[in-house]
C-alpha cells in the first residue's frame, strides 16, 4: 500500500509538505499514492525561483504517461528553490517521491496555512 | 455505462499480478502492471511481453459462399488469401466510412474475422444484414475464445519451448494449428507492436493455464505481462491506427491511409462505388504522423495548427518511450499532409513546434519485413 510518512503534512490534492531547517521554508512534493496513481512520470514543469503563488494556485504540471495533472501550491508564498534534478530524471517522482523526487521549496507567507494541512492519519483516511 | 463490465478469462491473473484494471471497450482490462507502462513497453522492444487481448471479437464465417460474403463486407482482397494466411482489412459501411478494422483468417473450411471489442455487436449486426444474399453462416465465437499475444524479439524462442510444432515454419501473417503446453491453439504470427511475435487463439478454459506457462517459460529472459498502456505506445510508434482514436465512422479507409488494404477492383463489395468515387476525387484530408521538435506530450484532442490557424486535432499521441520525443497521428488537409510540413501542437495554451513525418516512427523493431 502507499507509504504515508508520519512526519509530513498533506493536501487533498495529494501533495506533501515538509518543514525544513530554515524558518518558514517548506519542501513540497507529491505523495506515493499520487505517483502510483499517475504511473510513469515523464516530465515535471516547475516554476522559476522567485515566483509567488496563492494558496492552492497552480504552480506547475506533472506529465505522466497516462495523464497530465496540475500541481497546486499547498501554501501561499515564494518559491526559493526548485528541484533541477527532475528535469533530467523525472522518474525520481516515482522512485523516491518523498526524497529526491521533491519539487519546490517555498517561503511561506502566512505560516497559519500550515495548520490547515492534513496530518498523516487524515491523509491515510482520505486515500482509504 | 450502466451495463456491468465484462471480464476476460484472465481477469484473476491480472488481479493476482497487481494489474491496474480500467474499463475498456466494455471490459475490465489491465492498463498496466506494477512494472509500469515504460518498463512493459521496453520489455516488448527488447525481450517480450505477454498481452491479454481476449476482449477482441472473433466471428466465424462458413458455407459455400463464405468467401463472397467476406469479399462483400471487407475492403481487402480476401480471395488472395492462402489457407493458413491472415490479412489486415477494414469494414466500411455503404457510405465508405469505417465501421471497424479487422483481421481476416482463411482456414480450409471457414474464415475467421477478428474485430475490435467495442464494435463486436455493431459489426455482427452489420454483416448479418447481408446473410440473405449469400449462402453463408455467421457465428460469433468471441465468448468461447481467449486471445493471448506474446510480442517481442524473443517471443519465438520463449514460445518454442512450449510449442508442439516448429514455429520457424510459420511466416509473418501466417498461422498454424498446434499445441502450446498441451492447449490446442491457433498460432498466428501477427501482432500490433512492430515486433516479431504471436497471437494465440484458444478455448477460454485453457487461457489462465497458458498465461502462466508462457510467463514461466519467459521468466529467465525478462518476459513480463504488458497492459493496454504499453500496447498503445507500441502501436503508435509503428503508426498503426487505433479504431476509436484514429479511425471511426466519420473517416473512410482512403483518408485513413488504408488504401493499401482497400482493393477497389475486386467485384461485389458493399462500399466499392462510394470508395471509387472518393479515390477519383482524392480525399480532402489524410491521416498523418507528426513528431514534436520541442519537449512536450501530445495527447488526443489537442489542437493542431498551421500558419496560425487550427487545421486539425491530435487523434493519438504519446511521448515515445523508445525515441524520447512526442509523436502522434492527426488528420490534415491533403495539401499539408506532406512529410516535412511545419505544424504546431497546442499543448495547454503553448504552441509546440512539430513536423509531419511518415510513420513508422520506430524502425528498429524485430517485425519481419
Amino acid at each position: 500500500m502507499a507509504i504515508v510518512p508520519e512526519d509530513l503534512h498533506y493536501t487533498s490534492e495529494h501533495e506533501w509538505v515538509r518543514r525544513t531547517d530554515e524558518e518558514n521554508v517548506v519542501e513540497v512534493g507529491i505523495t506515493d499514492y499520487a505517483q502510483s496513481e499517475l504511473g510513469d512520470v515523464v516530465f515535471v514543469e516547475l516554476p522559476a525561483v522567485g515566483n509567488r503563488y496563492d494558496l492552492m494556485q497552480g504552480f506547475g504540471t506533472i506529465e505522466a504517461v497516462k495523464a497530465v495533472s496540475e500541481l497546486y501550491s499547498p501554501v501561499a508564498g515564494e518559491v526559493v528553490a526548485v528541484n533541477q534534478g527532475l528535469d533530467t530524471s523525472p522518474a525520481l517522482v516515482n522512485t523516491d517521491p518523498y526524497g529526491d523526487g521533491w519539487m519546490i521549496r517555498v517561503r511561506v507567507s502566512s505560516p497559519a496555512d500550515l495548520d490547515q494541512l492534513l496530518d498523516a492519519a487524515a491523509y491515510n483516511e482520505l486515500i482509504g | 455505462m450502466s451495463e456491468a463490465l465484462r471480464r476476460t478469462p484472465l481477469y484473476s491473473e491480472h488481479v493476482a499480478a497487481g494489474g491496474k484494471l480500467v474499463p475498456f471497450a466494455g471490459y475490465e482490462m489491465p492498463v498496466q502492471y506494477p512494472a509500469g507502462i515504460t518498463a512493459e513497453h521496453n520489455a516488448v522492444r527488447t525481450t517480450a511481453g505477454l498481452f491479454d487481448v481476449s476482449h477482441m471479437g472473433e466471428f466465424e464465417i462458413t458455407g459455400p459462399q463464405a468467401l463472397d460474403l467476406v469479399q462483400f463486407v471487407s475492403s481487402n482482397e480476401a480471395s488472395a488469401l492462402d489457407v493458413g494466411q491472415a490479412q489486415y482489412s477494414t469494414l466500411p459501411g455503404e457510405d465508405g466510412n469505417l465501421l471497424d478494422d479487422l483481421l481476416v483468417y482463411r482456414f480450409a473450411d471457414r474464415y475467421m474475422l477478428v474485430v475490435n471489442a467495442a464494435n463486436r455487436e455493431k459489426d455482427f449486426a452489420w454483416i448479418s444484414r447481408f446473410l440473405d444474399r449469400f449462402d453463408a453462416k455467421l457465428i460469433d465465437r468471441s465468448d468461447e475464445i481467449a486471445l493471448l499475444a506474446l510480442q517481442g524479439p524473443h517471443a519465438a524462442e520463449v514460445l518454442q519451448k512450449l510449442a508442439s510444432i516448429d514455429l520457424a515454419q510459420i511466416a509473418y501473417y501466417r498461422f498454424a494449428n498446434g499445441e502450446i503446453d498441451g492447449s490446442s491453439s491457433i498460432i498466428s504470427r501477427t501482432g500490433y507492436t512492430g515486433e516479431d511475435g504471436f497471437e494465440l487463439y484458444l478455448v477460454a478454459e485453457d487461457a489462465a493455464h497458458l498465461w502462466r506457462a508462457i510467463l514461466r517459460a519467459g521468466e529467465s529472459l525478462g518476459v513480463m505481462p504488458a497492459g493496454l498502456g504499453a500496447r498503445d505506445s507500441l502501436r503508435l510508434e509503428m503508426g498503426y491506427a487505433l479504431y476509436g482514436n484514429d479511425l471511426d465512422e466519420t473517416r473512410n479507409p482512403l483518408e485513413a491511409g488504408l488504401g493499401w488494404v482497400t482493393k477497389l477492383n475486386k467485384g461485389r463489395f458493399v462500399a466499392g462505388d462510394t470508395l471509387r468515387r472518393v479515390k477519383e476525387e482524392g480525399p480532402a484530408e489524410r491521416l498523418v504522423g507528426f513528431r514534436l521538435l520541442q519537449r512536450g506530450f501530445p495527447r488526443p484532442g489537442y489542437d493542431v495548427r498551421h500558419s496560425g490557424r487550427r487545421v486539425g486535432k491530435v487523434t493519438s499521441g504519446t511521448l515515445s518511450p523508445s525515441l524520447g520525443v512526442g509523436i502522434g497521428l492527426t488528420y490534415l488537409p491533403t495539401d499539408l499532409a506532406k512529410p516535412g510540413t511545419a505544424i504546431e501542437i497546442q499543448i495547454r495554451g503553448q504552441p509546440i513546434d512539430a513536423e509531419v513525418v511518415r510513420p513508422p516512427f520506430y524502425t528498429d523493431g524485430s517485425i519481419p519485413r
